[in-house]
Formats: structure tokens, sequence, C-alpha cells
């Protein structure tokens, strides 16, 4: 494992560099469209796309196996923003049944310097997140719901990411794996 | 280590990339004087040898060229027709030339393609439940390596026989798929690999393996 763990470090940049470059980002795409509804919606795409992809990367630097258990997701989603964000969420908040929990972030790297306008109340400034939670865990055939429950930018305490359990893609696993 | 090829299957099962690496081409020239003491099977697309093996014109064997001007299937580049000018007893000497036949693409993409329902059939035959699919294929001439991802991709090497340590190799490729191939925004998912970086990096690998085992830890 240390091996991996030198690699990352090679390859470390600021994390500022990111914040920016997503801020530019959004603002950008809030010119573009014109209506926050439409932003939002783009973001969570553009997250999806992100995860689809993203996840490879995950699993071939962790070698992680398939979770049969929505704890050991949970884990492996915590474990996932160390490794990209470097901010460990809290996981809490487990419903009774146990396919629903939440990611309780201190701080959120991409919102370190920004502050909401008045008229910009509706933006969900990170929704990338969200998608991107989406789309890694639908090419591992886990279809699951991702919305935010709390978010800094809006006055609250923590920022809180809320992931419920809807079903497993059976059609979509693949052979020799099911 | 000597590597024959690497082969990149999406969860869907078509072929998505193929790197031929490091295949000895066999290549024959001899000259031959009248009646021919080879019997050729004249198919369209390619004229082979069906018996009369000697001096490294193996059975299977397919005509490259004759007096240098190559054979396109049964027709010469000139036009004229392979067997007219065999069965003439006017042309001789003849100066033929066999190698051993290579796949094309599309051969490829079919192999593939039946290798796909090979690894589902076999996770099903198992006498345990919950068993992967195809993991080693071993024949006398090579070993057939295949990964397959939690998303469902494959990742086949072919090696020559009893070669250990390819399950590690299959991880590297792994890293470089995801680096190379997925990072790059202008590949679109499940589609035909055309990325050059992913080229050159996978080649630097595989030569690096066949330097020596140990040379796999080093990035």
């Amino acid at each position: 494992m240390s091996r991996q763990t030198t690699r990352f470090d090679a390859k470390k940049v600021n994390s500022e560099l990111l914040t920016l470059t997503y801020g530019s980002f959004v603002t950008q795409m809030l010119r573009d469209y014109e209506n926050v509804d439409d932003v939002n919606k783009q973001l969570e795409r553009i997250g999806y796309n992100m995860g689809m992809r993203l996840i490879e990367d995950f699993l071939a630097r962790t070698s992680a196996t398939r979770c049969l258990e929505m704890r050991e997701t949970a884990d492996k989603i915590q474990n996932a923003f160390r490794m990209y964000l470097n901010v460990q969420p809290t996981i809490a908040n487990w419903s009774a049944a146990g396919d629903e929990f939440s990611l309780i972030f201190d701080n959120n790297p991409l919102t370190d310097f920004v502050e909401l306008p008045q008229d910009l109340t509706n933006l969900r400034y990170s929704a990338i997140l969200c998608g991107c939670i989406r789309g890694a865990l639908e090419m591992v055939q886990l279809e699951v719901q991702c919305w935010f429950v709390q978010d800094q930018l809006k006055g609250d305490n923590n920022t809180e990411i809320r992931v419920k359990f809807i079903r497993r893609l059976e059609d979509a696993i693949p052979a020799g794996e099911d | 280590m000597i590597i024959y090829g690497v082969y990149i299957v999406s969860k869907s099962g078509g072929l998505i990339f193929n790197h031929d690496h490091n295949i000895p081409r066999i290549e024959n020239e001899k000259t031959f004087s009248y009646p021919i003491d080879l019997v050729l099977d004249y198919d369209p697309k390619k004229v082979s040898v069906v018996f009369g093996q000697k001096d490294g014109i193996n059975v299977g064997h397919v005509l490259v060229s004759i007096n240098g001007i190559m054979a396109n299937g049964g027709t010469l580049e000139d036009g004229r027709d392979v067997k007219a000018v065999i069965e003439d007893a006017n042309n001789y000497p003849l100066n033929l030339k066999f190698s051993r036949p290579r796949m094309t693409t599309n051969e490829k993409i079919f192999l593939a393609s039946m290798f796909y329902p090979l690894f589902a059939i076999a996770s099903q035959l198992s006498p345990e439940p919950k068993s992967s699919g195809i993991e080693v294929l071993e024949a006398d001439t090579f070993t057939l390596h295949c990964f397959q991802t939690l998303t469902g991709v494959k990742f086949m090497v072919i090696a020559e026989p009893h070669q250990t340590g390819l399950d590690i190799l299959l991880r590297r490729i792994y890293e470089l798929y995801s680096d190379y191939v997925l990072k790059n925004p202008f590949y679109s998912l499940e589609m035909p690999i055309r990325c050059e970086l992913f080229d050159n990096k996978l080649q630097a690998l595989l030569e690096q393996v066949e330097k020596g085992t140990t040379a796999l830890i080093e990035k």
C-alpha cells in the first residue's frame, strides 16, 4: 500500500486551484444558462459523467471489492472523498432500515471562498458532488438517490449530503460477479 | 516474460482495444519448379497450404507473394489470378513467399466477442456457487489471463505458457486505462480506444515487464 500513497503525494495539487477552477466554472454556467434550475441540473449531470469515469480510477488504485452492504459503501465513499478532495466526511444519521445515510462535511473545499448572492439562494453550488456519487455507484450496479440536506453556503452549520439506496441493478451485474 | 498481446473488452462485450506485441513474424521464400509439390487451397480471401509441409513452409501458412509481387487474397497485385499463375507450367520457376497468417481486426473483434459468452458460461458451469468467470486459459503455446473489473470491463493478456505474475500486470494496465483513457475528455465510454498516450504508456510498461518481473513494482 505504501506504493500507492507515495504515488498520490506526487500528484497532489493545491486545493485552491480546484476551488477557483470550479468557481469560475459555475459562474460561467450561470452566465450561459441564466436560470438557476438549469445550472443545478447541468452540474448534477456533469458530476454524473465524472463519477462514471472516476470510479475506475478509484477501483484501480484501491483494489476495492464489491460492496454487499450499504455500510461498506458508505466507508468507501468516505475513503474516496479523502482520496480526491482530502476531506473526510462523517457518516451519520442512518435510517432504521440501513438504506440511507448522511455524509457530513465540516468544510467543503469546493466552497472555500464562496458567498452566495441573495438572488441565487436556489443554486445548489456543489451539486456536482451528488452527481458524482450517483454516477460512480451506478457503474458498480448500485442505484442511489443523492441530495443536499444542509449547506453551509445557506447558513447551515454543516454541509450534509444524504445518500439513499434505491436498488441493485441486477441485470447490469457482469457475468461471474453475481 | 514474453507478452503476445493485450486486449480490452467493454462491458457490453465489444473489443475496444487490441495491441499486438512481439509476435515473431515467420516468412519463408522458396523457388519452385513445375509441378509444385505443395497442395494449396485457393480461397478467394487467401491461398493457404493444405498439405506438403517442408522447409519451414507449414500447413496453414498463407501465400504472401509470387516473384515479389504481393498476393492480395486470390489475386495478385497486378490483377492476375493466383491459381492461374501457379498452374501454368510456362511461368516456372516461380518464387513463392509464405508466411504465418495474421489475424485481421475483424477476426479479433469476432474472437473477443466469442470469449465473452465463454466467460459467462464458465461462471455458470461451476459446481460451486458464486464463481468468477475464466481467469486463466492455458494452451501449449500460450496462456490467456483475464481480469474483470467490478464495472465489467475485461482486460486480457496473452503471454507465453506457464507465465506467472500477469495479474500484477493486468492491474497496472487497469491503472493506465483509468488514467489515460477515462481521463481523456475526448474519449467516450464503450467506444474503441484511440489514445496515443495510452498506447505509449502501455508499450513502455510491456517493455519494462519483459525485462523482468521485479520492474513491475516501479512506476
